[in-house]
């Protein structure tokens, strides 16, 4: 019941601005796809049939849903530090292939040893690839946009270098690494679905970022140094150790994304590994707004639409590509909710607490 | 306060230290690599074009570069030399360089005059792209947009191409769709004053998307995969002086744009009113507006200018280069472009310096694989990244950007 109370009482005003920029973007969708000359129930019907038509779409949207909530959980965990993480392609990458490693070239252990350290390994790989522009940002002001986008093209070579030479399976047809262990496979929900006990792993992390944030005195810190740089030195806070832990969870999230996918999905890891969930992590955290329980449903709808797309080309002949275009209206319409209110003519409560990343490239 | 400097002066001295302790070991390597050419007295050619080729001995080049480079990085702990960690940075790196160059020239010529020419063509999306930023930049706007508005210009420059036949009109539709992004990079950051980060990214994944739809659902369809490309042009004259004339004078058409731009923005932002009307909204926009500059205006013309210049070199990857389009085929070139501009110190100069390093490091990965170096190509790849990297964390010393750069202008 506390918990009930805490949640504002006027939460359905703070709902209501998100869902029309939904409904706006699905709108400017059915006018993309009109003009193209298909049939809009269509295609919405094939989209909403592809995500939820059958027990094993539904099962396949929440496959995807998991990853979408641990990175979007990264990419909001940077922002309440003040610090923007387009980096968690790479360290999504960083973690798969840590936890690949770990995967099939430790042999012999038990279960509840093996999977656990494959998954701690994946998520430190991920901090470490995290906390590198961290401590960049930290020390020397290098903008953690462009060194996280950075490093995302270099661990997407490393990669390809890692599991076409060292890491390669010599026997099989494809570029990949060898099979996990069995000891190291995260266990399916149900045995008919590809659905993995990962996705409670996720919601679980949810639970924990928001503990820490909220509950912590790291949290704590971590959010006075997202809100007023100068404030937390002034208060005695260590901005520094700050900006690189902030970092380093964030990327472990992604870590734990990626030693998930291939932990619970593949069970090994391809040279062709292209995810674009680091990507659209950052518009599911900026449709959440980084908090970290509207992160699933945030999450859930990304899911949804990415799944749902592949049945829409089918029904509409309309290309997979709207989606994306639906989903930067969204968080287009989110980041700037003036248009949405211009729209709706709904007044603006109060002032919404924006949030300001820029600060230009060398300030640190 | 005391306390405060001793800090400073700690860091400073411990930055110093790692500094030439990491170049020492790079030397070290360097000078003992010298030693894998000694035993089979191997040469290096140099080719300059007409002029005919330089045979050097390899292993006493790589030596003396190592002891060059040695020299350089113990010099900074001597205190009378006075000399800065900066040089020392520079000095390793082009040895190494340098040394891989001799690596690469053992046995065949090494087109020394290609690698400059390559390197200015593969230069120019990012100078471009840099000079983009920078008429953003200049005016306060933050503009991580440029990836996505070049990459839209790609794409429409090529689709335009196809639809209506001609390689001019295409660029010129090119052009127009960088702007387009831009003006909703425009209506975003500076009239809805969303967060300019948040506004770019947008861009960005609607760029993917837009670009995307574009290509699948029309440019495949109708089978329509590749054009031709811009021609070549020679300079009358120009183009007959050796050397130069191969390097800058016989080139495509947007690269002479790109040179000619770099001379064009440089004095428009230092030599003319508008330039200056730029540069005071982009360090003090209440003081800009007070004395009747109109702020919003020309942040909209100079944002939407910026991707016009972003089109341009959009127009580069899909006319100029290889006449069809590909997802995502400006593969982090407009980062990449940023990164440039603040190495060149929101200069266009600057920028075309900084611009010129990457273009050159690709064009040394593009040889180097040519040339079957045994290095993996996926190393060879994550230079230019590594070097923006580098760039950024400062080596290039401070890089100071405009005052008000990235923050919303609300008018009292």
């Amino acid at each position: 019941m506390n918990l009930l109370k805490k949640l504002d009482k006027e939460w359905y005003r703070k709902l209501l601005l998100p869902l029309l920029a939904i409904i706006t973007a699905l709108a400017i969708g059915a006018v993309i796809i009109a003009a193209s000359g298909a049939s809009v129930i269509d295609a919405y019907q094939g989209l909403i049939e592809g995500a939820f038509g059958k027990p094993r779409a539904i099962a396949e949207t929440l496959v995807v849903t998991t990853p979408y909530i641990l990175t979007g959980l990264a990419v909001a965990f940077g922002f309440k530090c003040g610090l923007f993480n387009i980096g968690v392609e790479g360290q999504l990458y960083a973690g798969a292939v840590s936890a690949a490693f770990v995967g099939y070239a430790v042999k012999g252990l038990p279960v509840f040893i093996h999977l656990p350290l494959a998954m701690l390994v994946g998520v430190l790989g991920g901090a470490v690839w995290g906390a590198i522009p961290g401590y960049l940002k930290a020390k020397t002001g290098g903008h953690e946009v462009i060194n996280t986008i950075m490093m995302n093209h270099i661990m997407l070579r490393l990669t390809d270098y890692l599991v076409k030479n060292p890491m390669l399976d010599p026997t099989a047809s494809i570029p990949r690494t060898a099979y996990i262990e069995k000891t190291a496979y995260l266990p399916k929900i149900i045995p008919a679905f590809r659905l993995h006990w990962g996705f409670f792993i996720a919601l679980a992390a949810v639970f924990a970022v928001y503990f820490i944030l909220y509950k912590t005195t790291v949290g704590f810190e971590i959010r006075t140094v997202g809100h007023n740089q100068s404030a937390a030195r002034y208060a005695g806070m260590n901005v520094t150790k700050n900006f690189i832990l902030a970092m380093a969870v964030s990327g472990g999230l992604a870590g734990l994304a990626g030693a998930n996918e291939v932990l619970g999905l593949n069970y090994y890891l391809p040279a062709s590994f292209i995810s674009g969930y680091g990507f659209d992590a950052i518009a599911i955290a900026l449709l959440a707004k980084s908090n970290p329980f509207a992160i699933i449903p945030s999450a859930l709808l990304w899911a949804s639409l990415r799944n749902g797309a592949g049945l829409m080309q089918i029904r509409a002949g309309i290309s997979i590509d709207l989606v994306n275009i639906i989903q930067a209206c969204v968080i287009m319409f989110i980041a700037a909710p003036a248009i949405i209110r211009w729209i709706y003519r709904i007044k603006a409560v109060k002032a919404e607490g924006g949030m300001i990343l820029t600060k230009g490239w060398g300030k640190a | 306060m005391r306390a405060a400097t001793g800090n400073v002066q700690k860091e400073y001295l411990l930055r110093t230290l790692s500094f030439c302790v990491l170049t020492l070991v790079v030397n070290i390597l360097l000078i003992l690599f010298s030693f894998r050419f000694r035993s089979d007295h191997s040469v290096s050619l140099l080719g300059f074009g007409k002029l005919g080729s330089i045979p050097i001995r390899t292993a006493t080049a790589i030596l003396i570069l190592g002891c060059i480079g040695l020299a350089g990085s113990i010099a900074p702990l001597v205190k009378r030399l006075k000399v800065e960690v900066n040089v020392t940075f520079y000095i390793t790196a082009t040895g190494v360089v340098s040394a891989l160059i001799l690596w690469a020239a053992v046995g065949s010529i090494f087109d020394m005059v290609g690698l400059v020419a390559l390197s200015l063509r593969l230069s120019t999306p990012i100078v471009l792209g840099a000079m983009a930023g920078m008429l953003c930049e200049r005016t306060g706007v933050v503009n991580i947009a440029i990836e996505g508005m070049m990459l839209t210009a790609a794409c429409v420059g090529f689709a335009a191409t196809v639809y209506l036949n001609s390689l001019w009109l295409g660029l010129l539709c090119a052009i127009l769709a960088g702007s387009v992004m831009a003006a909703l990079h425009a209506f975003l950051s500076v009239s809805m004053i969303t967060d300019q980060i948040v506004s770019g990214t947008v861009i960005n994944i609607l760029a993917v998307g837009l670009t995307g739809f574009i290509r699948r659902s029309f440019l495949v369809k109708a089978k329509l995969s590749r054009t031709a490309i811009l021609p070549i042009i020679s300079i009358p004259l120009l183009s007959k002086i050796p050397i130069l004339g191969t390097i800058f004078f016989t080139n495509q058409p947007i690269v002479f744009f790109m040179m000619i731009l770099v001379v064009l923005l440089t004095i428009a932002f230092f030599k003319t009113r508008w330039g200056l009307r730029t540069r005071a909204i982009g360090e003090h926009p209440e003081a800009a507006d007070t004395v009747g500059i109109n702020v919003f205006r020309m942040k909209y013309l100079n944002v939407m200018l910026g991707g016009a210049v972003a089109g341009l070199a959009g127009a580069w990857f899909s006319l100029e280069t290889t006449g069809s389009f590909d997802d995502m085929m400006t593969n982090g070139k407009g980062f990449i472009a940023l990164a440039a501009m603040i190495f060149g110190k929101w200069h266009p100069v600057g920028a075309f310096i900084g611009g010129l390093i990457f273009g050159f490091s690709d064009a040394l990965q593009i040889i180097f694989q040519i040339k079957n170096i045994p290095i993996p190509f996926q190393f060879l790849w994550m230079m230019p990244y590594l070097i923006t990297m580098i760039v950024l964390a400062g080596v290039i010393g401070k890089s100071t950007p405009p005052a008000a750069d990235g923050e919303p202008y609300i008018k009292r």
